[in-house]
């Protein structure tokens, strides 16, 4: 489990984050959704310590990763995994060398055994005949599937994923969706999804976080949003005209 | 030590080429200018032999070299640097628990510190080489001549403040350009503001510790 604690943050001209409070739960996708700008990488990037909060705390079960020195903080960050917008491969490594690169860091396994893991991490996300390929040589969606499996290589607790399906086709990006929520449920990980995807919400959404102007307006279900009167939130995900007609039929 | 051994080939061994080529050029010029300079028939030609020496040992291969280097490697550390921090890349090393400063820079920094001295040493022989080549087949100095000039009255001492200064100058690059590239923050306009300063920044402290060096090594 993941309590976030009444985390505020600020930038010298801005408040971007404002008491935020949450808890998110093993074998779950939680979606954090809002407008660009609302604070959403902000953050995730709370919660991975790449950004330094100024109030609150963040709990990984049961230890306080706000309080934890950089050694310490080092350790929590071997059972996170990340996925990143632009998927963040090393663009000098192979597609097979990325995955392993994990696995060279902070595995005792021996070198069969890694090659072993990468491949089953490569093949988990359906990529197959790609290993010596480099990342320039790949699709946008093929990249976010590397980055997947780099980031499930170390069998992580925590996933983190930054808009997984920014830059993807409809149909890919439910492909990663799926993969992501698939992975969840087997390894009974917490995921952390930010995204501006409304499929992904309607397919995914176990449990959902709408930030509005730095502050959680709202959080529920993937259910829960079709009939919330949240004004804020109603604006957001019924922006389109298709949406705005899913609900009037769904109502 | 992987990364250490990829990086002698990165920063080191893959500017050999270019540190030859202006070597022999430099040389050769250092020669027939002051072979064009020289009119006063009682100053022995060998002077000439003995002036691309020292030349090229005190000033040319140890600065202008690195001069030459902080333009070639500075900016491709740079932009390396600065191209891993906005694609996020570094971001990714710190989540999986890496220190992404030793990780990226230190390999970079012992490599160019170990290899600079052996491209010194290599564009110290070649510019003589030049010189020689140039001199003699311009006909301004013979070949015995030069030869005499530069094994006459050699300090030993000037080869071990080049190399001090080729050591200091190839961690100034390094360092200051790894800089630039770790904290660029934007997109590709900044990578390339990052570059740029990273040369133009690595330029300038190397000429300001060249003063301060000279002064510290060798005044008396």
């Amino acid at each position: 489990m993941i309590e976030v604690k009444n985390i505020s943050k600020s930038f010298p001209d801005k408040k971007v984050l404002n008491n935020i409070d949450i808890v998110f739960e093993a074998g779950k996708t939680n979606l954090i959704i809002g407008y660009s700008g609302s604070g959403k990488t902000v953050l995730m990037k709370s919660l991975v310590g790449l950004v330094e909060i100024d109030e609150g705390s963040i709990i990984y079960d049961g230890r306080n990763f706000t309080q934890m020195s950089f050694k310490e903080r080092k350790e929590v960050r071997k059972e996170f995994g990340m996925v990143f917008q632009g998927g963040a491969l090393f663009d000098s490594l192979t597609i097979l060398e990325n995955v392993l690169f994990p696995l060279n860091m902070f595995s005792t396994m021996s070198k069969s055994e890694k090659l072993d893991r990468a491949n089953f991490c490569l093949k988990r996300v359906n990529l197959e005949n790609v290993n010596s390929l480099y990342p320039s040589e790949i699709s946008g969606g093929m990249k976010k599937r590397v980055a997947i499996a780099r980031a499930i290589a170390l069998n992580p607790k925590y996933l983190f994923c930054d808009e997984p399906n920014s830059g993807l086709d409809p149909v890919t990006s439910i492909v990663i969706d799926n993969l992501i929520k698939e992975i969840t449920q087997e390894y009974q990980i917490i995921t952390i999804i930010n995204t501006h995807d409304m499929n992904s919400v309607m397919e995914i959404g176990d449990k959902i976080v709408f930030l509005y102007k730095g502050n959680k307006l709202w959080e529920g279900t993937k259910n829960e949003v079709m009939e919330t009167d949240c004004k804020e939130l109603n604006d957001f995900i019924f922006a389109s005209e298709l949406t705005r007609l899913i609900k009037k039929n769904k109502v | 030590m992987n990364q250490i051994m990829n990086e002698l080939i990165t920063v080191g061994f893959n500017s050999l080429g270019i540190v030859v080529i202006i070597s022999v050029f430099m040389g050769a010029v250092i020669t027939l200018q002051t072979a064009y300079n020289l009119e006063n028939p009682l100053i022995p030609l060998y002077l000439i032999g003995l002036g691309t020496r020292d030349s090229m040992i005190l000033e040319f291969s140890s600065t202008v070299v690195r001069l030459v280097l902080a333009g070639k490697v500075g900016s491709n550390i740079a932009s390396e640097i600065g191209t891993m921090r906005v694609t996020e890349q570094i971001d990714a090393l710190e989540i999986m628990g890496i220190n992404s400063a030793s990780y990226l820079i230190l390999p970079k920094i012992i490599a160019a510190v170990v290899f600079n001295p052996f491209l010194t040493i290599i564009s110290i022989f070649v510019g003589i080489f030049g010189g020689w080549a140039a001199g003699v087949m311009s006909g301004a100095v013979s070949s015995a001549a030069y030869i005499m000039g530069i094994q006459y009255s050699f300090t030993p001492f000037y080869v071990v403040y080049a190399l001090i200064k080729t050591v200091v100058f190839a961690f100034i690059i390094v360092s200051v350009s790894a800089y630039e590239g770790y904290y660029c923050s934007g997109g590709a306009l900044e990578v390339g503001r990052s570059s740029t300063k990273a040369v133009v920044y690595s330029s300038l402290v190397i000429l300001l510790f060249n003063v301060i060096l000279t002064q510290l090594l060798l005044a008396h």
